[in-house]
């Protein structure tokens, strides 16, 4: 038979939910968690982490973008309890007041942003982006950053901060 | 989004045994599945999260294909260095589809099994005889830009929005499933339908079938080759017509050449026939045009799309030339060449 499946297998936990362990940002924590919630309403509703943005809810902006096991996905599109066991990160475990990532410097430093609403989700990529190790030239980083839009239209700046971070590692 | 009951099965074979009752869905990256259970445009009572089953690899075949775990995310399979230099054409396609983030969920199975963008079969609010069999089609006499010319019925004209899938029809993959009556293999251009008079059927699985792979039969497309993809944005965007081209030159004259189109059809639009025309020719405008008329012999625009049977046939000719000339599209620099 299937292992977890609904409240006849776990008496203990609230009715339809299941116990599902995350590390976010370091921290691991065990919740019971309903299968229908999404890891970006899990964030942003259940573990205060608001940095995270909700946009289009639809995996059709980026906002939502977060680091799972250091591979970027859209939290928006993902179910919470599939995810048992994986290592989270997001942007406030990239970095903090006072002790930026290096994403962070550069996107001040470059101006890469305006309203500052895609932010989250375009530097949580471009560090995904950079565990890749795919992207190098303008072109290939204009072409996967794509997954991120920016309705200001800050693109010219964002990849410019792309491109001194992979410049600095490189 | 539905409440449902949630199961995370230990094995394929106690996943086909949960999958064989009503309103199951099997949930892998979820990148199409959630999105359409937000929508309402689907309501499962159960989920199976098939996520950690063993079908998350590449393995060699006898003979020198390669077999794609359908549980493999597309990035690792675009970037797997077996699929880079023996088949390029699926590498190329995989990059061309969605964003950096949607290719590291979406898996290879999910990406066969997706379904279409059609804006009526994603709004509940509308008629949609693939969503809601009789209940009409928003689009033939609507909005329809982005809809099918070739192979659809009066009941729908949605397309497959896949690039994946164009490139495995012109490789001529077979998808590997298995189910309540056990394993089967379904070539790929046996595996995706027309919509016909049941439109809600966007494929040749059975009820509670799983794929648990896809198999790349040996091939030596590595020069000549390309995928050309036409869209209204560079990226992130689907195909209004994508062309997959996979050729053999020889003594400066076509040996073989295989032609598949995205986003014009309820499936990957590919005609051996047509593609007869051109064996052993040399390779010229002339013949590409010609070819191209074959291919697209009985395309219908719905009003909106009208513009996409020029399209497809100027891109089927740019494409062959690129094909020809082993100058692939590139997936970063745009520039159509």
């Amino acid at each position: 038979m299937p292992t977890a499946v609904n409240s006849a297998t776990y008496a203990a936990v609230p009715i339809g939910t299941v116990p599902t362990t995350l590390t976010i940002n370091g921290e691991t924590r065990t919740r019971a968690i309903e299968p229908w919630t999404t890891l970006l309403d899990l964030l942003r509703e259940g573990e205060d982490l608001i940095g995270t943005k909700k946009g289009c809810d639809h995996g059709q902006c980026g906002a939502c973008t977060v680091l799972v096991d250091g591979r970027r996905i859209n939290s928006c599109l993902k179910l919470a309890v599939t995810l048992d066991g994986a290592n989270i990160t997001t942007i406030e475990g990239l970095g903090q007041p006072g002790d930026l990532h290096p994403l962070q410097s550069a996107f001040c430093d470059h101006d890469a942003f305006q309203c500052g609403y895609c932010t989250p989700g375009q530097i949580c990529s471009a560090q995904g982006l950079i565990n890749e190790g795919k992207a190098r030239t303008r072109d290939e980083v204009r072409e996967l950053m794509s997954g991120n839009l920016c309705r200001c239209g800050a693109y010219s700046n964002i990849v410019d901060a792309v491109l001194d971070v992979i410049g600095e590692k490189a | 989004m539905n409440r449902f009951d949630y199961a995370r099965p230990a094995s394929v074979a106690e996943a086909v045994q949960a999958g064989a009752g009503e309103q199951v869905r099997y949930l892998a990256g979820g990148t199409n599945l959630i999105d359409l259970m937000k929508e309402n445009v689907d309501r499962p009572m159960t989920v199976i999260d098939i996520n950690r089953l063993p079908l998350g690899v590449i393995e060699e075949l006898d003979g020198g294909g390669l077999r794609l775990g359908a549980l493999l995310p597309n990035a690792d399979t675009a970037w797997d260095a077996r699929v880079e230099q023996r088949y390029p054409l699926l590498s190329s396609a995989i990059l061309a589809g969605a964003s950096p983030q949607l290719r590291n969920a979406a898996t290879n199975g999910g990406n066969l099994n997706q379904r279409t963008r059609c804006y009526y079969f994603y709004d509940v609010a509308t008629p949609c005889n693939k969503r809601e069999p009789g209940s009409g089609c928003g689009a033939i006499g609507g909005v329809n830009r982005i809809h099918a010319i070739l192979g659809a019925s009066d009941q729908c004209i949605a397309t497959h929005p896949s690039d994946m899938c164009v490139a495995l029809a012109v490789l001529d993959a077979t998808v590997q499933v298995t189910g309540p009556d056990g394993d089967r293999s379904i070539p790929i251009a046996d595996y995706h339908r027309l919509p016909g008079d049941e439109p809600w059927r966007d494929n040749t699985l059975k009820p509670g079938e799983l794929v648990t792979g896809i198999d790349l039969p040996a091939e030596d497309f590595t020069q000549n080759y390309t995928y050309l993809k036409l869209r209204d944005r560079l990226s992130y965007a689907f195909a209004l017509v994508s062309i997959a081209v996979a050729m053999r030159v020889e003594d400066g004259a076509i040996a073989e050449a295989r032609v598949a189109l995205g986003g014009v059809a309820h499936k990957p639009w590919r005609s051996t026939e047509a593609e007869k025309l051109l064996k052993g020719q040399q390779p010229s405008p002339q013949a590409f045009g010609a070819f191209a008329d074959a291919l697209l012999a009985g395309a219908v625009g719905q009003g909106e799309n009208d513009f996409k049977i020029l399209l497809a046939r100027k891109g089927i000719i740019r494409a062959l030339k690129q094909a020809a000339e082993a100058t692939p599209q590139s997936q970063t620099d745009k520039r159509v060449a």
